[in-house]
């Protein structure tokens, strides 16, 4: 049970769209964070920008989770097989589909792009389905 | 210089706002996709607030000749709606509803001090890299 969160969420969605604007405005770049890793290990010549960005991600993330009241009680009871399956599955499927929840998500729909708008539409759909079927009949999560 | 300064100052925006939003709980994320269960709206109001930034200052932005630190916009070419594409969508939101982490969220927990987010992880980097290898 997680509680309804309005402010925060506002203004963490705020965040994220700045965040997207500022690697646009500044750096012309998408950002997509499955892009951004896909490009560390395909892409010799510009890999720095990505390496910096995903550092820098973690260390803001962790700041505020360590340093704020957002810390969370971490799920322990997960299991180890559903989590390995949900990776590949997470990592092929952005691959094939060239994006996630931030690159088509997030800045695919900003610049109205009708793939990110169609691929959003499909990876909530099947996300919504498979939380309910997991959750409700299989007992997973 | 300019480039990795201005990517490392948008990384700790984004991993700022991931983290302030809640979305690194992946049950908070699974919270809102089980429409069944306890539901929490809170990931649509980040998506909301997200998109209204970027629906407005993408406009803005890609307007500009050129961006301020780099040659030129990077954009995606690919117009094609095609089957690659929904067939990775569906993929990723089979993983996504089922253990309640995206790429993000995954990366930005790592330095939470819990195993799951480094599994999760390593597990997302095979299935890219197998991704990259159906292209071969």
């Amino acid at each position: 049970m997680t509680s309804f969160t309005p402010y925060s969420a506002l203004a963490g969605g705020l965040l994220i769209g700045l965040a997207a604007t500022w690697l646009l405005l500044f750096n012309g770049r998408i950002a997509g964070i499955s892009g951004i890793i896909n490009g560390l290990f395909s892409n010799r010549s510009d890999r720095s920008w990505r390496a910096a960005f995903l550092v820098s991600m973690i260390v803001s993330a962790a700041l505020i989770f360590h340093y704020t009241p957002v810390q969370f009680a971490a799920r322990t009871d997960f299991p180890i097989g559903a989590l390995i399956l949900a990776g590949v599955l997470v990592g092929l499927g952005t691959r094939l589909g060239s994006g996630c929840t931030s690159g088509h998500g997030i800045c695919g729909i900003g610049r109205l792009s009708r793939r990110s708008i169609v691929a959003t539409a499909c990876f909530f759909s099947v996300g919504v389905i498979t939380a309910l079927v997991s959750r409700h009949l299989l007992g997973v999560g | 210089m300019g480039k990795l300064l201005s990517a490392a100052l948008a990384g700790a925006l984004f991993g700022a706002g991931l983290t302030l939003a809640g979305m690194v709980n992946p049950l908070k994320v699974l919270n809102f996709l089980d429409l069944a269960g306890d539901w929490d709206p809170s990931l649509a109001l980040v998506m909301g607030a997200g998109l209204a930034v970027t629906l407005i200052s993408f406009r803005w932005v890609l307007a500009r000749p050129q961006p301020i630190v780099a040659a030129q916009f990077n954009l995606p070419v690919n117009k094609q709606i095609d089957s690659r594409l929904l067939a990775g969508a569906a993929l990723f939101g089979l993983g996504w509803g089922l253990a309640g982490y995206c790429p993000g969220p995954a990366i930005a927990a790592l330095s939470f001090g819990t195993s799951e987010p480094w599994i999760f992880v390593a597990a997302m980097l095979a299935g890219s890299l197998a991704g990259r290898c159906l292209d071969a």
